[in-house]
């Protein structure tokens, strides 16, 4: 059997930034002392954004229409999944049209568990690929350092054989219970020690320990390292671990704290698909995962990494932001206020479960049907075609990836909607379907009939007493 | 082979309760008040009336399910009466039922009645409804502006009009019908305004502004109908009957496929083509005396010009920018102040807009009363452009 490695990987990093300077102005009266962390930009998800739809989007730019028919598992990775019991990874093999034989895993508990979950499936030969999809949309107590340092954001990596950019030299691992944060089951918040004791008694020494450890193993000189990936929030922890190591400094990788921030579980993984993304071939890549211990994970670029070209690096989703100053906007959107938005936010958004569950296909997968008799492509299919009244079964017709432009549209302010105003209208498939869409991510300067778009799985409701958020798809600008 | 509605059936009798916020009135207060006046008007006892239709849209908001609230509010003992709903379409259809129970000979005299009591919520706009379950998952809720202001950017897209060119031509249309409530005291709002405030109104839905929307009022209107052979025993001279009543509702083509622009309402033009048949009228901008069409927000009215065919494709802007559908124009076109004016209590409307024509018709308008009209139509558009329900009834004199 050939070797394992990674096949493509593709980042997600949602469109909004905060500028961090606005964060601090906000604070200024009370915490004067985050001026000093007030630079650069943050991402946040917007109100339908979460670690869902966010992995969707990742795993959906790592995967081609032939390459879904591979994936054989999918772990999804996060400290923050949107539910603790019902599987998210299941709703994300849907969301991407994986086929349903997938088998599903959700990890966590830790933000090395990215890592982790790399390190066992390079380990864990399959016959198919399997996707490792990391995503976390971090919440922190308005005014902590957190709130500065944290960002939102998914990485997607497809592992297999064949046609790998990059390769598992080996990886190391240890257990400890050095707590440099924890967050207790049901509390909203991170709670930090301190971070001097953190830097020294942690970083400096439990990852140089098993570093040291797989390097000997492997018959690796650490000045032979090419890319270090070290997830950490404490200014330059990254590089005294490096020091301590006699990796080179320069291969010390950014934590891309100025234009994101910690993206917590996924984070690992992100900076390891920025290495990869400006890698030549046979370079050592060495990513480690902090937290109750370590892992170390090293690899080693391919041939085919010359020729690779991911369908959304990291600096290209970083490229995407805008951004904003609207302090508030971020904390409605992460729920740290509840704004009055009045007496139509009232309406009850209890979900069917039966009725999501006849519907999955069209809901969760975004398949509409074409017509057995005239060809019509629909969504939702109902009994009979829209076009022709003809009976005959519709054919599956999946839409998500399908070219579209805008009809008709509008922006509704009177609407409760979280980030107003509410952009709604028809959207027209080159196919011949046509489905009344929310639109969202609109620059109205930019937004008209004709407007280019492409869809986009997100939050369609929130159900305020159940918990239980509505998904679906809607279409963005490309 | 079906001969149509034409002639079979008269009005002998309407009213119609004064609209607007009714904070002390509940849905049976609105009810018996135009009811009342309906059967003074007709000069019948309650006794007569052999079936009622109950025309009530939003049953949370208003009374509930059933025909059981209009008949404990009227006190209407052991004869059929039923409750119907087809969005804005219901006060129509309250009428389609009475009248066709006539035409059919299964009852001698009949009541049409609808209500509605919007001012119950607590916050303007109409009530915000979930459409069903399968719906709930897969269709974005916007407001009932968003959903008509969707023919705006189909109309500018189409007919290459402006943005500034079209909200003007919107906001006159709301300008005229201000003009024409500022004259009607049953109105809910009885004032002019002028055209910059008009077009300077906070946005709701673009392009659609605060005046662009029609008002939300509590109201009920009432219609009691029998066969002209038995109006002309009961009295009554110069018979207003029914030349025309038809409904068309979408199959989802324009929701779901690629044919419609979003330039106008196929339903309108459907129900308008075989009303047209129905009543016998050929050339609807020159015989058409006046109309009470569906201004729930500004653009519907000027798309609705076009199909009704009063306008030609494209030519709507410059009617309304001339004039033509203003109370001394071509086709007066909310005389009575239209949903502008007297807000949209949805089971009401159809028939509030037939009690205008009904008064112009018999000569009982007042300040408004056009001179020696012939045929009056109205004209409701329910759901949302793409998908929604249109009705459409003409009025006229039984001589014509």
């Amino acid at each position: 059997m050939s070797e394992i490695g990674i096949k493509s990987y593709a980042a997600c990093v949602p469109r909004l930034r905060m500028d961090r300077a606005a964060i601090a102005a906000a604070h200024a009266w009370s915490l004067p002392s985050l001026k000093g962390l007030g630079k650069g930009e943050r991402s946040f998800c917007n109100w339908d954004e979460d670690s869902i739809t966010m992995g969707v989007e990742a795993a959906r730019a790592c995967l081609s229409s032939a390459s879904k028919q591979r994936v054989g598992s999918l772990t999804f990775v996060s400290t923050t999944p949107p539910f603790a019991d019902m599987q998210n990874a299941s709703i994300i093999v849907r969301a991407c049209g994986l086929p349903s034989s997938t088998a599903t895993l959700d990890a966590g508990g830790s933000l090395r568990a990215g890592i982790s979950a790399l390190i066992r499936a390079l380990r864990t030969r399959e016959d198919c690929d399997a996707l490792i999809v990391a995503a976390d949309n971090r919440r922190a107590k308005p005014g902590s350092t957190q709130e500065m340092q944290y960002g939102s954001g998914a990485l997607a990596l497809r592992l297999g054989a064949g046609d790998i950019i990059a390769r598992l030299i080996g990886s190391a691992s240890s257990a400890s219970s050095f707590a440099d944060h924890f967050r207790a089951e049901g509390e909203k918040y991170d709670y930090y020690w301190e971070e001097r004791w953190v830097r020294d008694e942690g970083y400096l020494k439990i990852i140089p320990e098993a570093v040291e450890r797989l390097l000997k193993e492997k018959g690796v000189r650490p000045d032979s390292i090419d890319h270090f990936c070290m997830p950490a929030t404490i200014a330059g922890a990254a590089a005294a671990v490096a020091k301590r190591l006699k990796i080179k400094p320069e291969a010390v990788v950014d934590n891309l704290s100025s234009k994101c921030g910690d993206t917590g579980a996924a984070h690992a993984l992100m900076m390891l698909a920025a290495a990869l993304e400006k890698a030549a071939p046979e370079e050592k890549i060495l990513v480690v995962g902090f937290g109750a211990g370590c892992d170390a994970l090293l690899l080693e670029t391919t041939e085919a990494i010359r020729a690779y070209k991911s369908a959304s690096s990291v600096s290209a989703a970083l490229a995407r932001g805008v951004i904003d100053r609207n302090y508030t906007k971020l904390l409605s959107f992460a729920g740290e206020i509840d704004l009055d938005w009045g007496m139509r936010s009232e309406t009850d958004a209890k979900t069917a479960l039966t009725q999501l569950y006849r519907a999955q296909d069209q809901v969760m997968s975004f398949i509409g049907g074409r017509c057995g008799d005239c060809g019509a492509i629909q969504f939702p299919h109902l009994v009979a075609c829209v076009n022709c009244g003809s009976t005959e079964p519709l054919t599956p017709y999946p839409l998500a990836d399908e070219p579209a432009k805008v009809a008709t549209f509008t922006s509704d302010w009177l609407m409760f909607y979280p980030a107003p105003p509410l952009y709604v209208g028809l959207v027209q498939f080159d196919n011949g379907a046509r489905v009344l869409m929310e639109m969202v991510d609109v620059d109205p300067a930019k937004f008209d009939v004709g407007s280019a778009l492409r869809m986009v799985f997100r939050i369609k409701e929130k159900d305020g007493r159940r918990h239980f958020n509505r998904y679906f798809w809607k279409a963005a600008p490309i | 082979m079906a001969t149509g509605i034409k002639d079979k059936v008269a009005i002998v009798g309407m009213g119609c309760s004064k609209f607007g916020e009714r904070w002390n009135c509940g849905t049976e207060h609105l009810l018996a008040e135009a009811f009342q006046e309906a059967l003074q008007d007709a000069g019948i006892d309650k006794k007569q009336i052999g079936a009622a239709w109950f025309g009530s849209a939003l049953d949370r908001a208003n009374v509930g399910n059933s025909a059981i609230p209009l008949t404990m509010a009227l006190r209407l003992e052991g004869i059929p009466v039923t409750r119907v709903e087809n969005m804005c379409a219901t006060g129509t259809e309250a009428l389609r039922g009475a009248v066709y129970a006539v035409a059919a000979g299964a009852v001698d005299i009949a009541l049409a009645i609808g209500a509605e009591k919007l001012k119950d919520t607590g916050y303007g706009g109409l009530p915000v409804q979930t459409k069903g379950t399968l719906n709930d998952l897969v269709m974005p809720y916007s407001s009932a502006p968003a959903g008509f202001a969707l023919l705006a950017a189909g109309y500018r897209t189409r007919y290459g009009v402006s943005r500034e060119d079209l909200k003007r031509a919107i906001g006159r249309v709301s300008w005229k019908s201000h003009q024409n409530g500022a004259k009607n005291p049953k109105a809910h709002i009885q004032k002019e305004v002028d055209l910059d405030t008009i077009l300077n109104a906070p946005m709701i839905a673009d392009p659609l502004g605060l005046f662009d929307c029609c008002g939300v009022s509590d109201g009920a209107a009432c219609a009691i109908v029998t066969t002209p052979d038995i109006a002309r025993g009961l009295g009554k001279k110069n018979l207003v009957t029914i030349k025309a009543l038809q409904l068309s509702l979408s199959s989802g083509r324009d929701s779901g496929t690629a044919g419609w622009d979003g330039s106008y309402v196929r339903n309108t033009r459907i129900a308008a083509k075989k009303a047209y048949e129905e009543a016998g009228i050929g050339k609807p901008r020159k015989e058409l005396s006046m109309m009470e069409v569906h201004d729930c927000f500004s653009i519907t009215e000027l798309v609705t010009m076009e199909d009704l065919g009063v306008s030609e494709d494209g030519g709507a802007v410059k009617d309304v920018m001339d004039g033509f559908f203003d109370a001394d124009g071509g086709v007066p076109c909310q005389i009575d102040g239209g949903l502008k004016c007297f807000g949209h209590p949805i089971g009401a409307s159809g028939l509030r807009m037939a009690y205008e024509n009904y008064l112009q018709l018999t000569g009982r308008a007042g300040p408004r009363q056009l001179k020696s009209p012939t045929y009056g139509l109205s004209h409701n558009l329910g759901g949302v452009p793409y998908s929604g329900v249109s009705a459409i009834s003409i009025l006229g004199l039984l001589a014509h």
